[in-house]
């Protein structure tokens, strides 16, 4: 553990571009917990007199076609973006994993199964492929999640499979077998937990990827729909005003979602640096 | 190994797309007969009474089993019916490809630009390990992956036609006063240039680059990331060594031996460029007003016309099994380790 320490202190000291996406990541967090209560408007809160107003002291990301301030609108949609990619992520991870795991440690009918299914999801353009699911199961937010974890589902599925293939007849696995741990057993608790590191970096490179995919589905129309906030929604609500040239509508919001996506990207580079010294590119 | 061996290789990468097909077309079948609901109330419409329905469902076969169904589905296929798209009333095979020109104009230009771009700055980088070029290819890099291209698209009409007023607006394929060229190829640009009337041409081109040049800065970054990395590798490998020896000049160095060793690499990496293309594509098309396929199916999704959502998925999978099919026979052509000379 103090030696895992020592190499975290050093990757951040070495690195401080991980350290910035480190102190942004904290940020998004904090947004996504206590941003509804520390905003300085109600984001609904619609006000006439007040519509199309560039940013100013008073509101710093200006108003929008209602009159609603666009900053608060930005920081409550933190909460909706980042708890869409997370579960998204989070159901990608937990069925890819273990399908990948049980492919790569039973082999043979397992292995040929996992790897067809991955092939034909990978077969699709994978943008193409949700917006084909969202429309068959129906046009709704719990959709968007699971449109967008099972297009993430191969990622994981072949991430764990080649980690438990190259572990499967290693020495300390076979050394437990040997003591008498079941076949079930050896995976679960021997093989598995040595797999989770390179499985994390993948979810932090895949989080950023999940924001995006969701935001473009809501962009296009789906899920998320008027006047909830969220980023992709508000990007879609402004991009009518940008050629009058009220640009902040599209544009903060758009920034707010390239910049979790950036935060997410350099943080699973820095987690790839810490976990696997020998893939720094 | 002699070109008969290069033969058989590419007739067994043509076999292996046989399985894709088949996947893609169970899945498609899956999510048509997966709607929520009754599937005939949708493909009816809105406006549709019980009597209608019930013709509908007779009609799509739905009132048969699963495997009826689905025999039903193949053979329509086979004969390139895709259904009939509520919403424009008109069959949705001819729509998509009245349609998919305006897209692959699209797409092809974007690939262009953001090849010209990445192969040259992932060298660069490469050769320059450490310098201002590295630093700057990083930076494109990371900043590729993380702009959502909505948003690209958006910061670049406003910039280039709201600010600096150089962009035509941004609305389609060709400005009204245009008449779109004779149709040889239906790619405005090249049909322009065929016709000889380089006026239209540089209005199609105007309208074309600013959706190329956005779609193209979302695909640069793997691309570049891997020059980078394959040219990298290739360069540290012995054969490079030996030639540098040898006293071969710079150039023949970098570009003969080793550029064309590192291709194979980008090529793969292709392959998952066509497929972040192709889906951005969708959101591109709308941000531009582009008359493709991706504006079609979002039109399509919005009024709930199922016909139309599922045909543009299947056609745009079978277009990406045949990219990727492309992109395989073009690596067993180019790889020099498969005896092209012999």
């Amino acid at each position: 553990m103090r030696e895992f320490l020592k190499h975290l202190k050093y990757i951040l000291t070495e690195n401080p571009v991980t350290l910035f996406a480190g102190a942004l990541f904290v940020l998004l967090v904090l947004a996504a917990l206590f941003g509804p209560f520390l905003v300085p408007y109600d984001p609904m809160q619609s006000n006439s007199a007040l519509s199309l107003k560039p940013p100013s002291l008073d509101h710093w990301f200006g108003t929008d076609q209602l009159g609603r301030d666009v900053f608060s609108r930005i920081i409550v949609a933190t909460r909706l973006d980042l708890a869409i990619a997370v579960s998204a992520v989070a159901i990608s991870f937990v069925i890819g994993s273990l399908l990948g795991s049980l492919a790569g440690f039973y082999g043979g009918w397992a292995d040929r199964l996992v790897g067809r299914m991955t092939d034909t999801i990978m077969a699709f353009p994978l943008f193409v492929l949700a917006m084909g699911i969202v429309a068959a199961m129906g046009n709704t937010v719990e959709n968007i999640v699971y449109a967008t974890a099972i297009i993430n589902l191969p990622f994981y599925a072949r991430v764990s499979r080649t980690e438990v293939n190259i572990r499967r007849s290693a020495d300390f696995v076979l050394a437990a077998r040997l003591a008498g741990n079941s076949s079930l057993r050896l995976l679960a608790m021997h093989i598995y937990p040595n797999t989770l590191p390179p499985l994390m970096v993948q979810v932090s490179l895949n989080m950023g990827w999940a924001i995006l995919n969701a935001a473009g589905l809501s962009f296009i129309g789906l899920g998320v729909r008027p006047p909830t906030a969220e980023w992709g929604i508000m990007v879609a609500e402004g991009a009518g005003f940008i050629v009058s040239g009220e640009w902040w509508l599209a544009l903060f919001p758009g920034a707010a979602l390239m910049l979790a996506v950036f935060t997410f990207n350099l943080l699973g580079d820095g987690l790839r640096d810490l976990i696997d010294p020998r893939r720094r590119t | 190994m002699d070109g008969n061996d290069k033969l058989k290789m590419i007739l067994g990468r043509l076999l292996q797309a046989i399985p894709s097909i088949i996947g893609i077309v169970i899945v498609t079948f899956v999510l048509t007969r997966a709607l929520p609901g009754d599937p005939a109330v949708y493909f009816a419409g809105p406006a549709a009474d019980e009597k209608s329905i019930q013709e509908i469902r007779v009609s799509l076969g739905l009132d048969k089993s699963w495997p009826e169904q689905f025999w039903i589905y193949i053979t329509d296929l086979a004969t390139g019916n895709l259904g009939v798209s509520v919403s424009t009333g008109l069959p949705v095979a001819e729509e998509l490809t009245r349609r998919l020109p305006a897209s692959l104009e699209l797409t092809f230009l974007a690939l262009l630009f953001s090849l010209a771009v990445a192969l040259p700055l992932g060298v660069a980088a490469a050769t320059r390990p450490n310098t201002w070029v590295d630093q700057l290819c990083r930076v494109v890099v990371t900043a590729g992956v993380s702009l959502p291209v909505f948003f690209t698209g958006l910061f670049m009409v406003y910039l280039f036609y709201y600010i600096l007023g150089v962009a035509p607006p941004p609305l389609g394929r060709l400005d009204i006063i245009f008449l779109s060229p004779p149709p040889i190829t239906n790619f405005y640009t090249i049909d322009a240039l065929l016709d000889g009337d380089f006026e239209t041409f540089g209005a199609a081109l105007a309208q074309l680059i600013l959706p190329a040049i956005t779609l193209g800065i979302f695909t640069l970054a793997p691309l570049a990331r891997m020059t980078r990395a394959a040219m990298l590798q290739v360069l540290s490998s012995d054969f490079i060594r030996t030639a540098r020896a040898s006293g071969l000049r710079r150039s023949t160095v970098l570009y003969v031996y080793a550029f064309r060793n590192a291709l194979l690499p980008i090529l793969t990496t292709l392959g998952m460029v066509f497929s972040f293309m192709l889906g951005s594509n969708v959101l591109v098309e709308k941000v531009f007003a582009w008359p493709g396929i991706g504006s079609f199916a979002i039109e399509a999704l919005i009024v709930s016309d199922y016909a139309a959502v599922q045909g543009f998925v299947l056609a745009m999978a079978i277009l990406y099994v045949l990219l990727n099919l492309t992109i395989d026979i073009a690596y067993t052509l180019i790889d020099p380790r498969v005896g092209l000379d012999g």
